[in-house]
């Protein structure tokens, strides 16, 4: 156990590593000038040598690996940079957004994996039936639906014509941030929260349903069958268990779709998280904000896979005896 | 079991053809502006006056041509990847560790960093969607050539002399193509989707660019005024769009039927 989690641990440590340095490279790439992007509109005050001078300061006029390295040091220092857009250090922005995002998607998260296994099952154990083809129906109507758009609808719908849910942000307007309470950031995460788990249900309900009808095609279901089991009774001893993994695995592994649904959901309900975050960083030529949040988007894609494979264990007691994957 | 192959693409195609056909220009009538849907204009006009219906068939060609085209650069980039993998395991590894890189980050992110990275636009757009796509095919293919370099006709062929290009030529590439053609048609309702999202989020086709996230993200501003038109209609053209390929990618995927092995595509 010490071993692979060490082993982990140093997948994880490289795949960091190998991801900082391709976008470190991209971005210095970029057409964006990092000098003009700190200055704005006062670039013009700025004299050729005072820009060296600032260049100098920076350590722009150094090779791309010194500057790399300078970063990467910093970083494993646990200094991530000034924010150009906030003027606040990186850390804290991503510290005050992380709070939020984390509400919106853990929200979203369950909502879509309890709904997707349970519409999944109820469409497998009824295969062939109305409730089977309505529920099959509206998953590859939502695998179709562009994420932003049905937050448009929602939005119109709820907060416009309405008025049930606020239009915006992750707070009431006119109050100080200390008397904001945990209801308040629950009552505005729900719409962009609903909008990203009605997306993803789709997935785990299609694997689910997939699964459960592999599973009941099973000698032991039909043992179970004859043994006089129907219904929720031989769901519930045989079906759950044994159909649990896939979709456990699918829902871990689509943190990163919902890292993706969070940006655009967070843009539509102008919800302050890192997925606004990393947009107005990458429109407005923030770097050091942006870079942070490049890399805590692969670290939450990796947390969320390596979560599945953790959980493998714990659900099945035949991976835990050293066995292979079913 | 062809007809519902045929049905949908056939529609899908004649929307498609239909927006080139239309070559009405959008022109700009301050007088008739923010109309609700009326029988002269289906799907009312924006602020300035402007048809929702041409623009939105204008938006919809702009993403299925981009779709084609991405869509066919990432095919084309897995079986070249995939093709190189087979080649030495050296290749093989680092094709691997490749595909795990690009699924280690968000679709989006990766779609962000890149568009940021060469300026947005067409180019960054198409160049973007082709290099978050790749990953999916790519690994099928592999498992797929993996499999197949195994096969007794690939070893006679391999004893006899051939070179590694003949047999890719000649051994794979045939075999291949039905799950080139099945891996086309799972990318491309992706690459629009995720085309649409990175334009309205800014990143994408810039803004005088009839593009249906163009479109959205404009019209985020008329909301609050209850236009619900100008969002409406060019989002629920895209979903039936997609839908229609949907159907086709569906029914084309059990007429071609091999194995299993797809379900990859639906996870991103």
């Amino acid at each position: 156990m010490a071993v692979a989690i060490i082993k982990k641990l140093l997948r994880l440590v490289l795949l960091l590593f190998a991801v900082s340095l391709l976008t470190f490279l991209l971005v210095s790439m970029s057409p964006v000038d990092p000098v003009r992007a700190y200055i704005g509109a006062d670039m013009l005050l700025v004299s050729p040598e005072q820009r060296e001078l600032i260049e100098a300061y920076w350590g722009l006029d150094q090779p791309l690996i010194t500057q790399y390295l300078q970063w990467i040091s910093s970083i494993l220092s646990g200094d991530f940079g000034t924010s150009l857009i906030h003027r606040v250090p990186v850390i804290e922005v991503i510290v005050d957004r992380f709070f939020s995002s984390i509400l919106l998607i853990a929200l979203a998260w369950f909502m879509s994996g309890t709904l997707g296994v349970v519409l999944g099952s109820i469409a497998a154990m009824k295969k062939g039936t109305w409730i089977d083809r309505f529920v099959n129906g509206y998953c590859y109507l939502l695998l179709s639906t562009p994420g932003f758009w049905l937050g448009l609808l929602l939005l119109m719908v709820f907060s416009v014509w309405l008025g049930i849910f606020p239009t915006g942000l992750s707070a009431p307007i006119g109050i100080t941030a200390s008397e904001v309470t945990f209801g308040d950031r629950l009552y505005h995460a729900i719409l962009p929260a609903l909008t990203l788990s009605i997306i993803g249900v789709a997935n785990v309900c299609l694997h689910t349903r997939e699964k459960m009808l592999d599973v009941l095609q099973t000698p032991y279901i039909l043992q179970a069958r004859a043994n006089g089991y129907a219904g929720i009774r031989l769901f519930m001893r045989h079906g759950l268990r044994n159909m649990l993994l896939p979709a456990i695995s699918v829902h871990f592994a689509s943190f990163g779709e919902l890292f993706g649904g969070a940006i655009i959901a967070e843009q539509v309900f102008s919800y302050p998280g890192l997925g606004q975050a990393v947009v107005d960083a990458g429109l407005q030529g923030d770097m050091p904000l942006f870079l942070a949040i490049v890399l805590i988007s692969a670290l939450f894609v990796f947390v969320g896979n390596w979560l599945a494979d953790i959980l493998y264990l714990v659900i099945d007691p035949r991976l835990r005896k050293g066995g292979s994957r079913s | 079991m062809k007809k519902n192959m045929l049905i949908p693409l056939f529609l899908f195609l004649v929307f498609y053809l239909l927006s080139f056909v239309i070559n009405d220009t959008i022109r700009l009538d301050l007088i008739g502006k923010n109309q609700a849907p009326s029988l002269s204009h289906l799907f009312g006009t924006d602020w300035l006056g402007r048809d929702m219906l041409l623009r939105t068939l204008k938006g919809i060609q702009l993403s299925i041509t981009l779709g084609i085209v991405t869509a066919l650069l990432s095919t084309c980039l897995g079986l070249l990847l995939s093709l190189l993998a087979t080649f030495n395991p050296l290749f093989d590894k680092l094709v691997a560790w490749l595909i795990d890189l690009f699924l280690s980050l968000p679709h989006l992110v990766t779609l962000i960093l890149i568009s940021f990275v060469l300026g947005g636009g067409f180019k960054g757009v198409v160049i973007g969607l082709m290099l978050t796509h790749w990953p999916a095919i790519t690994r099928v293919l592999r498992a797929e050539l993996l499999q197949l370099q195994t096969m007794p006709y690939v070893q006679i062929s391999k004893q006899l002399g051939k070179g590694f290009w003949w047999r890719a030529r000649h051994h794979f590439l045939p075999h291949l193509f039905p799950q080139l053609m099945v891996g086309f048609t799972l990318i491309f309702p992706h690459a629009i989707l995720h085309e649409a999202s990175i334009t309205f989020l800014g990143f994408g086709l810039s803004a005088e660019q009839p593009a249906i996230g163009i479109i959205l993200s404009e019209s985020m501003q008329y909301l609050s005024s209850g236009m619900w038109w100008l969002a409406f209609f060019p989002g629920l053209t895209l979903l039936m769009m997609i839908i229609l390929f949907q159907c086709f990618a569906k029914a084309f995927k059990h007429y071609l039927e091999r194995d299993r092995s797809y379900g990859h595509y639906f996870n991103g």
